[in-house]
């Protein structure tokens, strides 16, 4: 079923591509930020001869790709806590997680560009997020270690925390996690502006 | 499925489509200078568009992270698991033992790659610029820290520590490093990576006292809760404190942001109110104290009868004008004397020029930029301390690093960088290192020396024991320089 599935689609891709390579006259720059590892796979193996190569390879592509699951397949629908991440760009990410899951290394999984250099050890604040205001209160209440490190993230807000922190409960069902658009909010002269 | 498909036709689109760019994109080379935090996080956001070099004067890369951080502070050097993924990834390249600016020009590096972006930091030290800062027993807080975490060229700093009291001057987080490295029980030491050269002398130290001196007063202080609490909460020590120092903080509290105000919390409990009963047997029975002192600038730094060693230190009595941040520490004429015979001094790293072909402001002693842009000269960029001045903790270094990462990406996508016609990358600079007898280090050749470390580190129950010399690091690596290209 997945290869009449790729099959057809790989048809879809054939007339499609061709409708763009027609129209196209220069040679704009793709910036391939979803799939990386994937990429590279195409790029150093070269250009391959023919659809049939190519085919195999979008296959691979996709596979690779095809990443949303997490941890478990079973999923239990008791388990189940749907969170939504904010990105620095405003975008609007919804995963569903589980019970359990680190809201740090989920976001890994799903490709939400969240930090966590000191690898939830409590010793950085790159996994900084705001929590949404309706679930701040569902959370335990941050250990003196955390706060200390919060105190040291740029943006500091009533309702930041530490993402590697955040242990999801059913009780934080549609809680929304928003990274702080620290970009582009350092100046030459070291001046930051407030938040809004 | 379906839009799991939507994304890999753009992506098959943008592969067949951009063919030529897709691989002019393979051919897009940009260099990074410095194989430190800023380095590596710059290089992270980078290569999801392009190929990265980076190059790191020593053998060995990670930059502070690895001479900087305090070896009791090992969660934090966890980030070294984020940089050797990116070194591991397939467009980035390491090349280590490679010093920019005498191996290879910062020019040069311009001719080879379609940018080039300078995060070498800040190896250089501000100074008192008072009398008797050179005599012995005076020393940077950098090359302190240099010593005992195994920088190359602190191995022979050899401090004295056979007095009683040390003063710092300055009150950031290096400051209470040093305090804390200073009196923390040897136990505790034996079992982290700081050198053991470094182990035994300050098992044999003599040290008791520590006073951390800032030119300020309390709510001026630059170091961290995080690291306030270490020294309060350290075995066998005790604070010593004036409490008369800190009149009027109690009402200040009120008004001021959180983390101020929770460090300051901390500072008055532990410096002004009377302790629980536990608290006070346990400082009793401490054998050493530490003390911060406040509104003290230095003035000359005194020798003892032999005129060579430092036995105290001068300094001037200042009062704040002006409140919080931006107050600043006026002398009042009043003077004071400290004794002591260990002055190390903590008041700020400075950064370099490496190459005269490369804009720099002595004056803040940083590259000039804008978001990153080095001013006027196309195609440089700068990210890190270099970038701002040294200051801030690895997450400020990061999103530091992805700003001038993004300044980049927009100026290859934009056209106002000539990111089209090929550029030789390393393929350029290879040739010309072989010429001059530089050997380059790759990262599976750090991985060797890192190997060997661990192996020396597990015979003496340690993580890891340094390498304390580039000649060692170079001769633990078989065929070293054998091909650039990796």
């Amino acid at each position: 079923m997945a290869a009449s599935t790729a099959v057809r689609s790989s048809m879809g891709l054939t007339f499609r591509l061709s409708r763009v390579i027609r129209q196209c006259s220069a040679s704009p720059f793709y910036r391939l930020n979803s799939c990386v590892d994937g990429f590279a796979l195409l790029s150093k193996q070269g250009f391959p001869g023919g659809l049939q190569t190519l085919n195999r390879q979008l296959q691979t592509t996709m596979g690779v790709c095809h990443n949303d699951v997490g941890n478990s397949n079973a999923e239990d629908p008791k388990d189940v806590v749907n969170v939504v991440y904010v990105d620095r760009s405003g975008k609007r990410i919804p995963v569903r997680a589980k019970v359990g899951d680190n809201a740090m290394y989920l976001a890994h999984r799903h490709g939400i560009e969240l930090e966590g250099a000191c690898e939830a050890s409590l010793a950085c604040s790159t996994c900084h997020v705001y929590v949404s205001s309706d679930h701040l209160d569902k959370l335990p209440d941050p250990d003196e270690r955390e706060d200390d490190m919060l105190d040291m993230a740029p943006l500091l807000q009533e309702n930041s925390r530490l993402g590697c922190q955040i242990i999801l409960t059913l009780e934080m069902e549609g809680i929304e996690l928003t990274l702080p658009k620290v970009t582009r909010n350092f100046y030459v002269d070291g001046h930051v502006p407030k938040p809004h | 499925l379906r839009v799991e498909w939507r994304r890999s036709r753009s992506e098959v689109e943008g592969w067949i489509w951009g063919r030529r760019s897709a691989s002019s994109a393979a051919h897009q080379k940009v260099c990074v200078v410095g194989g430190g935090p800023a380095g590596f996080y710059t290089a992270q956001h980078l290569l999801k568009d392009v190929q990265v070099d980076i190059y790191e004067r020593l053998p060995v890369p990670f930059g502070l992270v690895r001479f900087g951080v305090a070896p009791d502070h090992p969660e934090v050097k966890n980030v070294i698991s984020t940089f050797t993924q990116t070194a591991h990834h397939a467009r980035c390249c390491y090349y280590g033992n490679v010093n920019v600016g005498t191996d290879v020009s910062v020019e040069e590096l311009r001719e080879a790659y379609h940018a080039v972006v300078l995060s070498y930091g800040a190896e250089g030290n501000r100074s008192m610029g008072v009398p008797g800062e050179d005599l012995e027993g005076v020393y940077p807080a950098k090359d302190f820290v240099g010593w005992y975490n195994g920088l190359p060229s602190n191995r022979e700093l050899n401090p004295g520590l056979d007095c009683e009291t040390a003063v710092i001057l300055g009150q950031g987080n290096v400051a209470l490093d040093v305090a804390r490295i200073l009196l923390s029980p040897i136990d505790e030491l034996k079992k982290t990576d700081i050198t053991q050269r470094s182990l035994d002398a300050l098992a044999q130290s003599q040290v008791r006292r520590v006073l951390i001196v800032g030119r300020r007063g309390p709510l001026q202080i630059a170091g961290t809760i995080k690291e306030l609490r270490e020294m309060v909460n350290l075995p066998d020590t005790k604070p010593e404190m004036v409490a008369s120092e800190f009149e009027g903080m109690a009402e200040a509290l009120k008004v001021i942001p959180r983390p101020r105000k929770r460090l300051t919390e901390l500072m008055l409990k532990t410096a002004v109110d009377p302790p629980a009963e536990k608290e006070r047997q346990r400082r009793q029975a401490a054998s050493r104290s530490w003390g911060l002192r406040f509104l003290r600038s230095p003035l000359e730094v005194l020798a003892g009868p032999d005129g060579a060693r430092v036995a105290g230190i001068r300094l001037a009595v200042n009062r704040l004008e002006g409140t919080g941040d931006g107050s600043v520490a006026v002398p009042t004429g009043e003077v004071e004397t400290m004794d002591c015979g260990l002055v190390i001094t903590s008041i700020g790293y400075k950064s370099l020029p490496i190459d005269p072909a490369v804009p720099f402001d002595p004056r803040k002693a940083i590259v000039p930029n804008s978001l990153g842009r080095v001013q006027q000269a196309a195609g440089l960029y700068c990210s890190g301390w270099l970038k701002t001045g040294p200051v801030g903790v690895i997450a400020t270094t990061m999103n530091n690093s992805f700003d001038t990462a993004h300044s980049v990406v927009e100026d290859l996508t934009s056209g106002c960088l000539d990111a089209t016609s090929a550029k030789p990358g390393s393929t350029g600079i290879g040739p010309l290192l072989d010429k001059r007898g530089v050997k380059p280090v790759s990262f599976s050749d750090w991985e060797k020396i890192n190997q060997e470390e661990r192996r020396r580190g597990a015979a003496q129950g340690k993580p890891r024991e340094k390498l304390l010399d580039v000649e060692e690091m170079l001769k633990t690596v078989p065929l070293l320089g054998r091909g650039f290209l990796m």
